[in-house]
């Protein structure tokens, strides 16, 4: 590899380095990346609030319902929503990915398509696992 | 490492508005980013107008005209004028491609222009591409044969030649390169897509009789595996080629051996 700083040491002081990300134009396959990340790393904390859930379950009842006021309180269900729109965008941005994995959807109005598909879809999943899950408890409450 | 912003010494100042020419009815605002290394400033942004009556259609016709008629300090490469040299390779407003290739009428007004994204500046808007050149290198793009060499040359069916459309096209200006974030920030390890097209145009190629070591050169968890397929690569190609595909063809030709 050629040594970057032989280069810097031979002009009168170090070399700036050009903006980056100031500067690039947003796209949306851009976006969808950094935001598979951030849904990756949410899906930790979603998984802990699993594991609470199942050991408040194995542990009786009382620590059952302390689990249950506050995931059936408002700040429980917006952190419940977030999770499990997390957990469906990163599902289908896998998908994505494991298409593009096999050589297809590169083209570029493909890409781009898939690329949005995968955002609607995990907004309009999102919303049907809740609405089920309202109509199974029948109703808001 | 991901950075978001940039050194001390690279952070962009406002830089001085040079005079319109006289008479001049039909004008065209250019934000250019500028780098002295001998004058101890950080880097600014300068504005100029350019005469769109007395100027050719393109980027490059432009910065051109800015040096000949306003300011011959302005510092860029530039060589064929026609998308075949790779040159002048630069970010016009936000997107990396040729200034050769895109026309002003293109571009949102005032058109934006800088280096290539984080790379050494060596001056205005010539980055450092040793490094680039020196991945480039390591992919060793030459044909590596063990059979002796034919009386004539190496033979190869049209089909064959057909694998090679949409690499053998690459000029190697580093649009691609540049505009990756995860080369941004793994330039080090990682080889970027330019480097890896190429090197899957060795790995295609039915002539090249080391494409073994290709891909075991490529087994890493850097080299090729930073690819994220954020796909700015394909986006900014100015020859229309898809560095990103003939990455995911290399990722899934080290799959295929293994199976």
């Amino acid at each position: 590899m050629a040594d970057l700083k032989a280069g810097a040491a031979a002009s009168r002081r170090p070399r700036p380095l050009s903006p980056h990300l100031q500067i690039y134009r947003l796209t949306l396959t851009m976006a969808m990346s950094i935001v598979h990340r951030i849904t990756g790393g949410a899906l930790y904390v979603g998984t802990l609030l699993m594991a609470w859930w199942l050991i408040s379950a194995a542990s009786g009842p009382n620590a059952y319902a302390t689990f249950e006021a506050f995931i059936g309180s408002f700040v429980g269900r917006v952190i419940l929503f977030g999770y499990t729109w997390a957990l469906l965008h990163h599902m289908l941005g896998g998908i994505r990915h494991l298409i593009w994995d096999t050589l297809h959807g590169f083209e570029p109005a493909e890409r781009e398509w898939l690329t949005l598909a995968s955002l609607i879809g995990s907004i309009a999943l999102t919303l049907v696992v809740w609405v089920i899950g309202y109509i199974a408890l029948g109703g808001p409450r | 490492m991901v950075e978001i912003t940039l050194p001390k010494n690279s952070k962009v100042e406002e830089g001085k508005t040079w005079p319109r020419t006289s008479h001049a009815t039909h004008l065209t605002e250019f934000k250019i980013y500028r780098w002295n290394p001998d004058d101890g400033a950080n880097p600014h942004i300068d504005t100029y107008y350019v005469d769109r009556d007395n100027c050719g259609p393109m980027v490059l016709d432009a910065l051109i005209w800015i040096k000949n008629n306003i300011d011959p300090t302005l510092t860029f490469r530039r060589s064929c004028r026609e998308g075949v040299c790779g040159s002048c390779a630069m970010n016009i407003d936000g997107t990396n491609t040729l200034a050769c290739t895109r026309a002003m009428d293109e571009v949102k007004t005032p058109i934006k222009i800088s280096p290539l994204p984080h790379q050494p500046v060596v001056k205005d808007l010539v980055p450092d591409l040793k490094n680039f050149y020196a991945q480039y290198a390591s992919i060793e793009p030459w044909l590596h044969t063990v059979t002796p060499a034919p009386e004539k040359e190496w033979r190869q069916s049209h089909e064959e030649r057909t694998k090679l459309d949409g690499m053998y096209e690459c000029i190697l200006c580093a649009c691609c390169s540049t505009s990756c974030p995860s080369y941004w920030w793994n330039s080090d390890r990682y080889l970027g897509p330019a480097a890896l097209l190429q090197a899957n145009r060795w790995v295609q190629d039915s002539r090249d009789e080391a494409t073994g070591e290709r891909l075991d050169n490529l087994e890493d968890p850097f080299r090729i595996y930073r690819c994220h397929t954020i796909l700015n690569c394909s986006k900014a190609c100015p020859k229309g080629l898809n560095p990103a595909k003939e990455i995911a063809t290399l990722k899934k030709a080290l799959v295929d051996r293994q199976v």
